[in-house]
């Protein structure tokens, strides 16, 4: 990599959250400004550039334009981030997936639903390679500038595998497993945010996308002993996790 | 005569994509599109069938930057759905974040967006070492307004502690009084801020329109109050705009006969226009139909500012922004001594729900902002309406425009493409749309 990498950001479906924490890290945003070279970002620039080095994109992929422009830049690009939520594991856009597309149309356009095209709403991993993924709705900032500092010097950083569970435990909260109806979705989730949901008293819902193995049949099964159906608990697990759920699903 | 084309490609978000069409042949206008291509969102769609106490932190998603107003909306929405009544302490909080929000989200545009522009910079990226003070300037009050919403919604994107009827966990008061210090001594760059935007010249264009914003007898209204619509008179000698004007309120059950709302097929965000046709929301609106009620501050800095009420200016929106910045400054001042003089307590937020619909007007950033919800006995959603700010405001920025090429014929390509930009920017769409316009192309 050189010694200032052109980067350049990209936003597909979503609500650009993950591009505003980037402006968002005022403290070290003067830094990184030093350290790269931003030839693309779109909520902060005019200027644009085709030739870059990384790519970090966000959003979803959800119509047939955006498969097109993302395989576009993972060929311009030399790695490709993906940021947040819905470029990382769909989102939350991936809940219309659960409806056919001319209903979801047909609900929001009404009869003029047909003027317009959409596709179910996917990671941007479903379309091209991806090489690092940093997750999270939004994305966390200050994941974000360790990953950054660690592609600087050329090296893959690599997310811990470890639940929110452990972050959680940490700051010393009491745990909410599962209170009042809901269910923290902590023991399946992988930590990073610093479990910032039940430590203001929420719940984890899962935004920052499961364990690669996750203990899901225990976690179902203490859930259940606290009376959620489990109904209940999978309508929850489809918050964030909606198109990798669906993908469970149609294997099983 | 003049014939020029112009195609404005790939605007960004406004809720997304978008294009500008211009074709004019012999000084007649053929062609005039703010297309909006952006990936449909079909939020109204995803929110059926979850449960009621999902339903902020889905449609907070909408927006990156208006999540709290988002928020807001939704909270207050349900809240009506089910007939609970939040407590004093709530409405405050909720009020103070919002604040914070929109000095976010008009700073970031004011001085990220518009003042490149103004100092003759193609972004703020170049600005960081010719205006470096600046810039400065600006990264702190952004750092101060996101601590700020931050202090009451847990995180200030996608907030975690907001809730129906209350919040998860409550500000600690000693944080609120090192927040209120903070907002004292940012006087000094919100000064600073005018004195440069006093200084930069913005085009002189006028047309006479409708404005819709909340209002409230009591304060300038934002949180809640009545849809209220302006329409200013202008003397049918000079020309002049009156002070007054036709005024007309709406209670919230009737927020679909303003917002009117038709699909186009050139736009993935739907039109809205009013009994009168297009109508304009946002700050400009807002400083229209309430400046009485602006705190004093503010209105000294709309008169160093040059800005006299009403203004049909659409351009002086980016000065109605920062005069809404020390609005929400001083008032954010006043609602802390509030809380601080209440003392923050902890409270009752339980909800029983009950099968319902509701509906809710919040003034956020860009606008106001509907949010209506129907709920089943179990509190499912069974049906969901969305109708946001920048959405209503594209058919007025369509009529901006008719009515601003005609005037601005006899400029060169790039004026009349950097003037088009201007003004759909001055609307502060939403940020990267608004930058993304810079990719015009001329076809002609
Ligand atoms: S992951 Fe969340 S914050 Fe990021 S773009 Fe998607 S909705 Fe927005
Ligand atoms: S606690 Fe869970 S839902 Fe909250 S930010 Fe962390 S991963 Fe996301």
């Amino acid at each position: 990599m050189s010694a200032k990498p052109k980067v350049a950001f990209f936003s597909f479906t979503g609500c650009e959250g993950c591009q505003l924490a980037v402006l968002e890290l005022e403290p070290v945003l003067l830094d990184i400004l030093g350290a790269v070279d931003i030839v693309s970002f779109r909520e902060a620039m005019t200027e644009h550039s085709e030739d870059y080095e990384i790519a970090f994109v966000e959003g979803s992929i959800s119509t047939p334009h955006d498969v097109e422009e993302v395989q576009h830049i993972r060929q311009r690009a030399g790695l490709v981030v993906a940021i947040g939520a819905c470029a990382c594991s769909g989102g939350l856009n991936a809940l219309k997936n659960r409806r056919g597309m001319d209903d979801v149309l047909q609900t929001v356009y009404g009869s003029s639903g047909s003027w317009f095209e959409t596709i179910p709403a996917r990671p941007v991993s479903a379309v091209v390679p991806v090489d690092l993924e940093l997750p999270g709705c939004p994305m966390d900032g200050n994941e974000f500038v360790w990953a950054v500092k660690s592609l600087l010097r050329g090296e893959m950083p690599k997310l811990p595998q470890i639940p929110v569970c452990v972050e959680c435990r940490l700051k010393g909260n009491v745990c909410v497993l599962a209170h009042k109806g809901k269910h923290c979705q902590g023991p399946i989730t992988i930590a990073g945010c610093g479990a910032i949901c039940p430590s203001h008293g929420g719940h984890c819902v899962g935004c920052r996308g499961y364990l690669a193995h996750p203990e899901r049949d225990a976690h179902m099964e203490i859930l259940q002993e606290h009376g959620l159906t489990v109904d209940e608990v999978r309508a929850q697990y489809s918050l964030f996790n909606t198109y990798s759920e669906m993908a469970r699903e149609a294997a099983s | 005569m003049a014939s020029v084309s112009v195609n404005v490609h790939n605007i960004t978000r406004v809720e997304g994509h978008g294009n500008i069409v211009l074709n004019v042949r012999d000084g007649t206008i053929e062609e005039l599109r703010l297309e909006i291509t952006e990936s449909p969102r079909f939020y109204e769609a995803m929110l059926v069938g979850r449960n009621w106490d999902e339903a902020q932190e889905i449609s907070c998603r909408i927006c990156g930057i208006c999540s709290t107003g988002h928020s807001t909306a939704s909270l207050r929405a349900m809240e009506a759905a089910l007939g609970v009544t939040p407590s004093e302490q709530t409405v405050l909080l909720r009020k103070l974040a919002l604040h914070g929000e929109h000095n976010q989200s008009h700073v970031l545009h004011v001085l990220f967006l518009v003042a490149p522009d103004l100092l003759g910079a193609p972004s703020v990226v170049p600005l960081a070492s010719t205006h470096r003070p600046v810039i400065e300037m600006a990264l702190r009050l952004k750092r101060l307004a996101n601590d700020h919403i931050a202090l009451v919604t847990g995180r200030h994107i996608h907030g975690v502690n907001l809730k129906v009827n209350g919040f998860h966990s409550l500000p600690k008061e000693k944080a609120l009084a090192a927040l209120r210090e903070r907002l004292v001594a940012s006087r000094d760059d919100i000064q600073a801020t005018i004195e440069l935007v006093a200084s930069l010249k913005l085009p002189d264009f006028e047309r006479a329109g409708e404005y819709v914003a909340n209002s409230r007898a009591d304060e300038y209204a934002f949180y809640d109050g009545t849809i209220t619509s302006f329409r200013p008179l202008q003397c049918d000698h000079c020309g002049h705009t009156l002070k007054e004007g036709y005024r007309e309120e709406y209670p919230i059950e009737r927020y679909r006969d303003i917002a009117r709302e038709t699909v186009v097929k050139h736009s993935h965000a739907k039109h809205t226009a009013s009994v009168h046709g297009s109508y304009a929301v946002g700050a400009l609106a807002r400083v229209n139909i309430n400046y009485d009620l602006l705190h004093p501050a503010a209105k000294q800095a709309a008169e160093a500012l040059g800005f006299r009420a009403p203004c049909m200016n659409p351009f002086m929106n980016n000065v109605a922004q920062l005069i809404e910045v020390v609005h929400c400054t001083e008032d954010s001042i006043a609602i802390i001594d509030k809380l601080l003089e209440r003392g923050i307590q902890q409270e009752d937020t339980s909800v029983e729900v009950r099968a319902g619909r509701g509906a809710a007007a919040v003034e956020v950033p860009r606008g106001i902002l509907f949010h209506e919800y129907e709920v089943d006995d179990d509190g499912k959603i069974v049906a969901a309406n969305l109708i946001i700010p920048t959405g209503q405001n594209l058919n007025n920025i369509e009529h901006d425009m008719r009515a601003l090429v005609p005037q601005i014929l006899t400029l060169s390509h790039d004026e009349i493409r950097l003037m088009l930009e201007m003004l759909v920017r001055a609307y502060d769409p939403c940020i990267s749309c608004a930058t993304h316009l810079l990719d015009v192309r001329f076809v002609g």
